[in-house]
């Protein structure tokens, strides 16, 4: 169990893995995670559950390397096993036919749009996927979506690929040309608020899927609390996804930097041990 | 024999300065003399009152003179007949509440300290000839789950694997105990003892199953068709907030989160492990509550190097849910109580972070309906309080997961499991529960005594396949 089968990295710091873990294989949906642990002194994370294979009973995950846990998740390989695995958590993503649809993806963002997008399109909507990064090597999953959606955009910060600007820019676009029934926009907390506030003004239905700090992923703790319409929500078991037009993003962003402070103590103590380390070997 | 009878020995701690800056446990437990010296005292009533007061009803009179014998073995014996933790329970059960305050003894001088012998036993036991594996009547071929590895889902465990019942128990998380691992910190209930628990269980035959959530997993339904029974122990675990503004504030926890990261991510061990938690050293850290739980989240603040650890609760010390001696203890520990308070809102910096808190003193009128007098707001006596942590500790609601994913389990509105008090029968047949996802946030040895008599239900059941009567002579839980 939790056997690592494949790695692929998807560009420097994204790294893609195709996990065993058939039970969740089974019974996971689209929009749905797992949590994760790799270490006995390590941390529980959350993962969106990216793909999943029922006949070879297998989870893929896709991880980008933002701090400590993900970037030692990053070193294994094909053969290594992931200490735990729990799952599938939150609400699967409710699909219905919405009809002509826009999935925004911003960066690894796109790796948790991917499973979604696939599921809206499979029940016979439009749909329409916007692909941003800075710049055209951290543009992932772009062949995969191109199997499946009606039309595929990029876009670049610095032009590199696609259009260059923000993925807001080419959804204004899209929105002005075409009548949209739905958007669902997966990303930076600040690129969600500008899709939310973009699409409001036209009325279009938006879904965005929130990263909250999580703990036990079940519900049990209420770290993972987000304000939504005014109310307090469990984004574990309430969510991920939500109304775009009801989530306080401040909130949100304010939220996710809780322990910044502390991971800067992480990298500090990091570096202050391989420098005892090469120390040590200048020694000897 | 002449009995000394006012000579209560007190239990031996760690210094208050010295415990303040570890995690170890506070209480030392008794040595040998201070055990046999406590069991003298014991009147051997020949009706006990002791035990009416028990849940599980140990013998203790029985396991009391087989200390004062020096027999210290049949002594954990007869208390592993009717308890499976007792090391456990020594440790952790409001025995002021329960035997000893039904004690003959407390009219004339101080009861037995029933809860302190207990543990030595279990210890001396653990220690000196560790922990025996029961016997195992011969296999019933029967398969049982069970969900929850928590005091009622290990007790339940414990008592049908002896039976002779193949057992699987499915903990949530990536550690088993439940409420014991992630919620008792260890300076109250070291986690060693636990694990050497489940241990024994593992010898007896006991299957764990870890990181397994049952109803997002697997349904009660499906589980049903590979097992004959189901016991039901997830406990409560879903944490009320104050509801008031600003509780997203950063520095805000409830006390299921703030525990959880100290007690099993052992976040205090900070950055050798992984979990974070935020500063607490030199700050004032507020805790909102006035229960056991409560007051292990103000003493583990404290041990994180706070300057003020406070309870803030809306009544008074009197009124105080938690154990005595654990209100004794934080006394000691230079805990701070700040009481006939209730928050109204939380302030914060423009980051986001936590800075004070808005209160509303109170005072004592009329009792209610639980008997307490209840907290009223004194008109105008409102203020603000600068705290840069807080704990909100009022206590659990119910979890959905299972009752969300097996729409037909009878639930209450608050979503605990309804169940046949005697038996501990769901309405779907094969499903039993107890603990707190029944009772609501109780006790540990009240959940134990539930998955108890849920393991002897189970078992009549499972001999019988009779589901509308099935007939245990048991007391109501
Ligand atoms: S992560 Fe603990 S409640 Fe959501």
């Amino acid at each position: 169990m939790n056997k690592i089968i494949k790695t692929k990295f998807l560009n420097e710091r994204v790294k893609l893995f195709e996990i065993e873990s058939p039970l969740i294989a089974r019974k996971r949906k689209p929009g749905q995670f797992i949590m994760l642990r790799i270490s006995e002194e390590g941390e529980r994370i959350p993962m969106t559950i990216a793909d999943s294979n029922v006949e070879t009973g297998t989870i893929t995950i896709i991880v980008q390397s933002v701090g400590k846990t993900t970037s030692e998740l990053q070193k294994l390989e094909a053969g290594d096993t992931i200490l735990d695995i729990v799952g599938p958590l939150g609400k699967p993503t409710h699909i219905e036919k919405f009809g002509n649809c826009v999935i925004v993806g911003g960066g690894v963002g796109a790796a948790i749009a991917y499973p979604t997008a696939k599921a809206i399109k499979e029940i016979g909507n439009y749909v329409t996927i916007i692909l941003g990064a800075k710049s055209k090597e951290y543009i992932i999953l772009k062949d995969e979506v191109s199997t499946f959606a009606d039309e595929v955009y990029i876009t670049t910060d610095d032009g590199s690929e696609g259009m260059k600007g923000l993925v807001t820019e080419k959804l204004k676009q899209v929105i002005e040309e075409q009548k949209i029934d739905f958007v669902l926009a997966i990303g930076p907390v600040p690129m969600m608020e500008a899709v939310a506030s973009l699409t409001k003004p036209y009325g279009i239905k938006t879904v965005v899927s929130l990263n909250s700090i999580m703990l036990d992923g079940t519900g049990m703790c209420g770290g993972c609390r987000a304000v939504v319409g005014g109310k307090n929500v469990f984004v574990c078991v309430d969510g991920p996804e939500f109304d775009a037009h009801e989530v306080d993003f401040t909130i949100l962003m304010q939220r996710n930097n809780i322990y910044r402070d502390k991971e800067l103590e992480c990298n500090l103590e990091k570096q202050a041990n391989e420098m005892q380390k090469k120390m040590e070997q200048n020694n000897v | 024999m002449y009995k000394n009878i006012n000579a209560r020995p007190a239990m031996p701690s760690q210094k208050a300065e010295d415990r303040i800056k570890n995690f170890d446990e506070v209480n030392l437990g008794y040595t040998v003399e201070m055990a046999k010296l406590e069991a003298e005292r014991c009147l051997q009533c020949k009706k006990p009152l002791c035990v009416e007061g028990c849940p599980v009803s140990v013998k203790i009179p029985e396991f009391i003179a087989a200390v004062v014998e020096d027999r210290f073995e049949d002594a954990a014996n007869i208390l592993r007949q009717d308890n499976a933790l007792p090391a456990v329970c020594g440790r952790v059960c409001p025995q002021e509440e329960q035997c000893e305050n039904l004690c003959v003894l407390s009219h004339r001088s101080k009861p037995i300290a029933i809860g302190n012998l207990e543990r030595f036993v279990a210890d001396w036991q653990r220690e000196n000839i560790g922990i025996q594996v029961p016997e195992i009547q011969t296999s019933t071929g029967k398969k049982v789950a069970v969900v929850g590895s928590g005091p009622a889902g290990l007790s339940c465990a414990g008592d049908l694997v002896q039976m002779g019942h193949e057992v699987t128990v499915f903990e949530a998380l990536h550690e088993l105990g439940g409420v014991l691992t992630y919620g008792i910190p260890e300076f109250r209930l070291p986690k060693e003892i636990v694990k050497k628990e489940i241990e024994v269980l593992e010898k007896a035959g006991v299957k764990f199953v870890r990181n397994y959530i049952v109803g997002v997993i697997e349904t009660l339904d499906e589980l049903l068709e590979r097992f004959d029974s189901v016991f039901i122990g997830v406990g409560a675990g879903l944490p009320y907030f104050l509801n008031i503004p600003g509780e997203h504030l950063n520095g805000i926890y409830s006390a299921n989160e703030f525990l959880t990261r100290i007690n099993l991510m052992k976040a205090y061990k900070f950055p050798e492990n992984d979990t974070p938690i935020v500063t607490m050293k030199d700050k004032s850290v507020a805790v909102f509550g006035g229960g056991n739980t409560a007051l292990d989240s103000v003493r583990t603040a404290k041990r994180l190097g706070a300057k003020h650890a406070t309870i803030f609760y809306r009544r008074t010390e009197a009124e105080m849910p938690a154990r005595i001696e654990e209100i004794h203890h934080a006394q000691e520990e230079d805990i701070e109580f700040n009481f006939l308070v209730a928050p109204i809102k939380f302030n914060g910096d423009e980051n986001g972070w936590l800075k004070s808190v808005t209160i509303q003193r109170m005072q004592l009128g009329e009792p209610d309906s639980s008997g307490r007098r209840r907290p009223l707001p004194i008109p105008d006596a409102i203020e603000d309080i600068q705290i840069e942590a807080a704990i909100v500790a009022i206590g659990n609601g119910s979890n959905p997961i299972i009752s969300q994913t097996s729409p037909n389990l009878n639930v209450n509105q608050w979503g605990n499991i309804l169940v046949e008090k005697k038996t501990m029968k769901t309405n779907i047949p094969g499903v039993f529960a107890g603990g707190d996802i029944v009772t609501g946030g109780a006790t540990v040895i009240l959940a134990m005594g539930a998955g108890r008599a849920a393991a002897r239900a189970i078992d009549k059941y499972l001999k019988n396949k009779q589901w509308e009567t099935i007939e245990v002579e048991q007391a109501e839980w």
